[in-house]
């Protein structure tokens, strides 16, 4: 646990310093005072070589000198401005009326990775028990699951705008085609290390092919089951930054982008800290959740 | 090795004779017809099991011992149907058996409960399978925990049992589908002596007290003596019956009965069938080349 918060310690510590501590990097001058440079403006940043330049050229010439403090450069924001822009980034207003607030870009994003990953799920599942369990589906399934894993999910852009429109289904499509195959895979992967001497002992208890399916396999892999379709959501997460470039640009990618536009970099910062916090809060979540669904897991983490 | 005099493993007291002839007499339970069974590998047809003949009798406990390699497990994965014979038939009550089944109840070597179920539920799962309410099949699980002595963990999960517990409850539920014959797969393997032995105790308990005929695999001599009325010895290479021992040692059991003259009779003559005395020249590479790895001082002189 001390570790634990360590690890986020330390590259935290990493951060401070660089954004803190004045001569470790800041290769820039934040103007305070233009002087009689004429291009000046307070709150400017100037390569510390041009600023010294010129404050040479005005020593010799003896007017009023400029003068500035150590910066760095305004895409890294120190981790005070970030925090706050966690508070400040929502109640931004949006430029345009037609855009969006950022917990509607936030929210737009989880529906898409909740659907696409759903729908791939419903399909997916399925499979790869069925993959796992018989040798014929596994057959008729896999080589071509092998083939289209090795497509690019974000290849399909064009093709599901094409299809589906420009609005949020082509996302949840990319999605789907990003997760899908490689749970088909992973999936029949885990239900083939199931221990067959649990399939034999249903056998010689009479055990017929539905039940040996139904109540042991399902059940037998219950918990991999769950903990692969833990890893897979952080693959559907990957996803959704491409998926969300394509057709109109939407959810959280588009406030990132548009920020960064703005030069909001602090917001930017903020928002991809989100993606990581609503992504590891979610897996803890499931992680909870999961003991209380298999309580008999519990021991089997100890051993 | 046994430098006392002991009788013929062949010797019976009359009560044990008679005890014999009665159970000839019983309807034939399991009965297996020129089994055999071959495997193909790499290397060629490999024959596991070569024409075995045996029947066992209405509720009589037969024990299959053989040195490892010698097909004892092939054995009674063919009877319980998980595997199928190259030739020959397995009769269960004079009908033939194919695909496994609940008349066969199975005890494996490796522990196979289902982790996901309690130990009511693990029991449960044969009746479930027969197509039972839940509510009868609820209270015939607690009574076969109940005679395997586990009722105060009847609602545990597997990974809360030791291992002697973990075979008790996979006795109760091959015994719950009511199976006309138990087969059991060194079943007792895995665990320690102490407990091995008490496992031993409550097999016998619970065998004398309901109907049933068991075939139990082992390698262990004692083991064999101690539960069998006969034994069944194999040879391997290939895999066929070396001979029937009637177990001349009297009915009921006891651990006392270890050291008596039948029971030390019976093992040795397992002991001459299953490690033959070798042949000086066959031994020959067959010992231990010791060499010195490290140079010996003075410091600890030798005992030899």
């Amino acid at each position: 646990m001390v570790l634990a918060v360590a690890s986020f310690l330390l590259p935290l510590l990493i951060w401070s310093l660089i954004s803190y501590v004045p001569w470790i990097w800041h290769p820039k001058v934040e103007i305070t005072e233009p002087g009689t440079v004429s291009y000046f403006t307070p709150g400017m940043l100037v390569e510390r070589d041009v600023f010294d330049r010129e404050l040479q050229a005005l020593q010799e010439s003896g007017e009023l000198l400029p003068a500035g403090k150590p910066a760095n450069p305004i895409y890294l924001p120190a981790p005070h401005e970030v925090a706050t822009a966690f508070y400040t980034a929502f109640i931004t207003e949006p430029r345009r009326r037609s855009e969006m607030w950022l917990h509607q870009s936030l929210w737009s994003s989880i529906q898409v990775i909740f659907w696409g990953f759903l729908l791939s799920s419903l399909f997916g599942v399925p499979l790869g028990i069925l993959a796992g369990t018989y040798d014929f589906f596994s057959r008729l399934f896999e080589p071509f699951v092998e083939f289209f894993r090795y497509l690019p999910a974000p290849a399909f852009g064009a093709l599901a705008v094409a299809i589906l429109g420009i609005h949020q289904a082509p996302k949840i499509a990319i999605i789907f085609i990003g997760t899908f195959f490689q749970q088909v895979l992973v999936i029949s992967n885990t239900t083939r290390k199931l221990d067959p001497a649990l399939l034999e002992a249903a056998q010689t208890l009479g055990a017929g092919r539905l039940a040996m399916l139904f109540r042991v396999v399902v059940p037998g892999i219950a918990t991999d089951l769950y903990r692969d379709l833990r890893i897979l959501l952080g693959w559907a997460w990957t996803y959704l930054i491409v998926s969300e470039l394509i057709g109109t640009s939407s959810g959280i990618t588009w406030f990132i982008t548009q920020q960064a536009r703005y030069k909001n970099f602090d917001n930017v910062y903020a928002a991809i800290m989100m993606i990581g916090i609503i992504g590891l809060g979610t897996d803890l979540l499931l992680a909870w959740l999961g003991r209380r669904i298999f309580p008999w897991q519990r021991a089997a983490a100890q051993a | 090795m046994h430098h006392v005099d002991l009788p013929s493993y062949l010797e019976q007291e009359a009560a044990v004779k008679d005890r014999f002839e009665r159970l000839k007499q019983r309807p034939v339970s399991l009965e297996v017809q020129g089994l055999s069974k071959q495997f193909e590998t790499r290397n060629g047809t490999v024959t596991a099991l070569h024409d075995i003949n045996f029947k066992t009798y209405k509720r009589e406990f037969v024990c299959v011992i053989g040195a490892s390699g010698c097909g004892k497990s092939t054995l009674i994965r063919v009877l319980a149907g998980l595997e199928s014979p190259s030739s020959g038939e397995v009769l269960l009550d004079g009908k033939a058996v194919h695909d496994p089944g609940p008349d066969r109840g199975m005890v494996f070597q490796g522990y196979t409960l289902f982790p996901w179920r309690t130990v009511k539920q693990n029991v449960m799962f044969g009746l479930e399978m027969a197509g039972r309410g839940r509510m009868t099949s609820e209270e015939e699980a607690l009574q076969w925990i109940d005679l395997v002595g586990l009722e105060k963990f009847a609602n545990s999960y597997p990974h809360q049992l030791s291992g002697g517990m973990k075979q008790r409850v996979a006795i109760a539920r091959a015994l719950a589908n009511q199976p006309r014959i138990l087969l059991m797969d060194e079943p007792f393997g895995a665990l320690d002596a102490q407990t091995r032995a008490r496992m031993q105790g409550y097999l016998l308990e619970i065998w004398k007290n309901i109907d049933i005929t068991i075939l139990f695999i082992t390698h262990d001599l004692d083991e064999a003596v101690y539960l069998a009325d006969r034994i069944l010895v194999l040879k391997a290479h290939p895999g066929e019956v070396q001979e029937i021992i009637e177990v001349p040692v009297p009915q009921p059991r006891g651990p006392e009965q270890f050291l008596s003259p039948e029971f030390l009779a019976t093992k040795q003559r397992l002991e001459e069938l299953i490690h033959p005395a070798q042949p000086e020249e066959e031994s020959n590479g067959d010992h231990l080349n010791m060499m010195r790895m490290v140079r010996v001082d003075g410091d600890v002189p030798s005992v030899l």
